[in-house]
């Protein structure tokens, strides 16, 4: 399943990209490919970046300079309706869940069905109790508020909002932090399930060294306000890059080599 | 010369006090005993820093003895530190590498800051009177949109709203208005007895109740009950990325959150204000007729000809307006918010003041179309 041969096909093209805020320019010229169907880890240091690099290509933060291309369509110079196509077809766990707090757990997975599709009520619920048993989580919670909610079932029902619309790409900010290492383990291997049986592409924020070595395809690095490397964790743990080496042979990767060892 | 430095010994011993209550005194008295110590560097070419009686030493200690020897040496005068427990090396050694330039004072000048904060604060008179222009152009577009397809209006939002800012606005709205009517009535009667104008208290009651009174106070007091509650809700779902949320779903905030809201505010205030004057001439008449003993019948027949259609005109039209500054500024201010929770607390007060101050001035400019229209 290692990405970076056969055939690819490039769902999200990002080319020169720049955003900041004010006088500080966070993303310094950027290029990155996402391929069809693999799991991208994207990493970088604490501030680095990465979130406003997933919110510029979703669209929360203007961009500068540069293009941003998601199936082929410049997200620039998309009209209203060719946005709104795209937007059909992606999904976004942020990293907070960010659920509509005054609707129930169902109706937050219904809500952006019930924009785009008109379905019977009895089909949205049998719908929203499906993609919650998708998600690892039962149809008692069901009945909750997101504020009832812990963690790590935020988390889940997070995740299957961003999934309702059968999106082809989710993107997934920091999914795992927060969790206990089996929570997230476990969260882990729901994303690369998922990823397997609705052949999604994801885009993955994260901190998590064991995320980027269990499921991730290929790993993309952000530093210095550039993505100084992308490819597979061989390609990382072969990297002299000072920054690079830090990270993957850093006492946490050894310990984390270790233990699977 | 060598000196030896048996009272910076001393003090340095004595940071290890257990109460903290002497400790934040010692501390302090320390740091001036240090202070003073350094002082006198001019005259020493060397000295040496004893810390054997030294027992226990925390940051605050380690921190004053650095910065006693920093003073010694950038005065050109060696320093050395003995009998330094090896427990504490390592503590000694962190602050050591902290960086002069990171530790001097950042004072900027008095005159400067305060000009700079009313040079920021008129900027952000300018901003925040731009964000709501653009809220207002946003609503109108999002109308147009509802209008094209209709089936798009969150019909379940709005009746949500109106019973949160109507319905169950209508006891406190009638209470307020009821109490200020009496009131007014009050005051009018206890003064105009003394010049045996009784009578004229109804036309006060009923013409400033039905043109300025109700549909103000009914404003007020929305901006501060629905205004700031429209503000903390959105500012919340701001702060919990909701709304990045409803973007990235491909909705647009303004037309699922802001336009129910504020068309909820448009229906309600007008009935509100209607039911309020309503409430606040009854309560005139109650005391017209207990306090004053102006019988309800003259009271009724003196309203009717005071009052004209205009008078109740007057109120009424300016009702929606009131409703729309009031929702337009709670919402510019609730996505206004940062992610923190002051800035919550800030953007909900901004809100209310905003609004109220917004009411006063729409109706001074309604006060001065209607004369001139003759109304």
């Amino acid at each position: 399943m290692a990405g970076g041969n056969g055939s690819k096909d490039v769902v999200i093209e990002v080319r020169d990209l720049v955003a900041g805020f004010g006088d500080h320019v966070v993303l310094d010229h950027i290029d990155l490919d996402v391929y069809r169907g693999e799991i991208l880890g994207f990493v970088g240091g604490s501030g680095a970046g990465k979130s406003v690099l997933m919110r510029t290509i979703i669209g929360l933060i203007p961009k500068r300079e540069g293009s941003i291309k998601v199936f082929d369509v410049d997200m620039g110079t998309a009209t209203d309706a060719e946005r709104q196509a795209i937007e059909r077809r992606w999904g976004i766990l942020f990293q907070q869940g960010a659920l509509f707090s005054s609707p129930t757990v169902p109706e937050n997975l219904q809500f952006p069905v019930r924009e785009y599709l008109d379905l019977p009520q009895r089909l949205l619920d049998e719908l929203a109790v499906a993609k919650l048993e998708m998600v690892g989580l039962d149809a008692s919670v069901c009945e909750k508020f997101p504020s009832e909610l812990s963690g790590g079932m935020t988390k889940r029902v997070a995740l299957a909002r961003a999934l309702a619309l059968d999106p082809e790409i989710v993107f997934l900010d920091e999914p795992t932090s927060g969790l206990d290492p089996i929570g997230a383990g476990e969260f882990d291997t729901l994303i690369a399930t998922l990823q397997r049986t609705l052949g999604l592409t994801v885009f993955m924020v994260t901190h998590d060294l064991d995320s980027l070595n269990t499921v991730c395809d290929r790993i993309a690095v952000l530093a210095d306000h550039k993505v100084i490397a992308a490819g597979t964790m061989d390609t990382m743990l072969a990297s002299e890059h000072p920054w690079l080496k830090a990270y993957f042979h850093g006492k946490r990767a050894q310990a984390g080599h270790v233990a699977r060892k | 010369m060598t000196e030896h430095c048996s009272k910076a010994r001393r003090k340095a011993g004595s940071s290890n006090s257990p109460a903290p209550a002497h400790g934040r005194r010692r501390t302090r008295a320390l740091e001036a005993l240090i202070d003073g110590e350094t002082a006198r560097a001019d005259k020493l070419r060397q000295v040496d820093i004893d810390m054997k009686r030294v027992e226990r030493l925390d940051t605050f200690g380690a921190w004053l003895l650095e910065r006693l020897v920093r003073a010694f040496t950038a005065r050109g005068c060696q320093t050395n530190v003995t009998g330094l427990n090896q427990d504490y090396r390592a503590l000694i050694d962190e602050l050591h590498a902290v960086k002069p330039e990171d530790v001097t004072e950042h004072r900027s000048n008095q005159l400067t800051y305060a000009m700079a904060s009313i040079g920021q604060n008129i900027v952000s008179v300018g901003q925040s009177f731009a964000a709501i222009v653009n809220m207002l152009g946003a609503l109108v577009v999002a109308l147009l949109r509802v209008l094209v397809h209709p089936r798009s209006f969150r019909f379940t939002s709005l009746v949500h709203q109106l019973d949160n800012v109507a319905w169950r606005a209508v006891p406190i709205i009638l209470l307020i208005t009821f109490l200020i009517g009496c009131i007014i009535a009050q005051q009018g009667i206890f003064h105009f007895r003394k010049f045996g104008a009784d009578i004229y208290v109804v036309d006060m009651v009923t013409i400033l109740v039905l043109r300025e009174l109700g549909v103000l106070i009914v404003a007020i007091m929305v901006a501060g009950r629905s205004g700031s509650a429209y503000t903390a809700e959105l500012g919340a779902m701001k702060m919990r990325e909701e709304i990045d949320a409803l973007h990235t779903m491909g909705f647009d905030p303004i037309e699922v959150l802001v336009l129910p809201r504020i068309v909820a505010l448009i229906i309600g205030v007008p009935i509100l204000t209607f039911l309020g004057s309503m409430a606040a001439l009854y309560g005139g008449g109650l005391v017209c007729w207990l306090y004053g003993g102006i019988d309800p019948d003259v009271f009724l027949q003196r309203l009717k000809d005071a009052i004209t259609m205009d008078s109740f005109k007057v109120g009424m039209i300016k009702a929606p307006f009131m409703a729309l500054i009031v929702g337009v500024v709670a919402c510019v201010e609730g996505l206004a918010v940062k992610g923190s929770a002051e800035s919550l607390g800030l953007q909900t007060t901004a809100s209310v003041v905003e609004s109220i101050f917004l009411v006063v001035v729409l109706d001074g400019l309604f006060a001065i179309f209607f004369a001139s229209i003759g109304m």
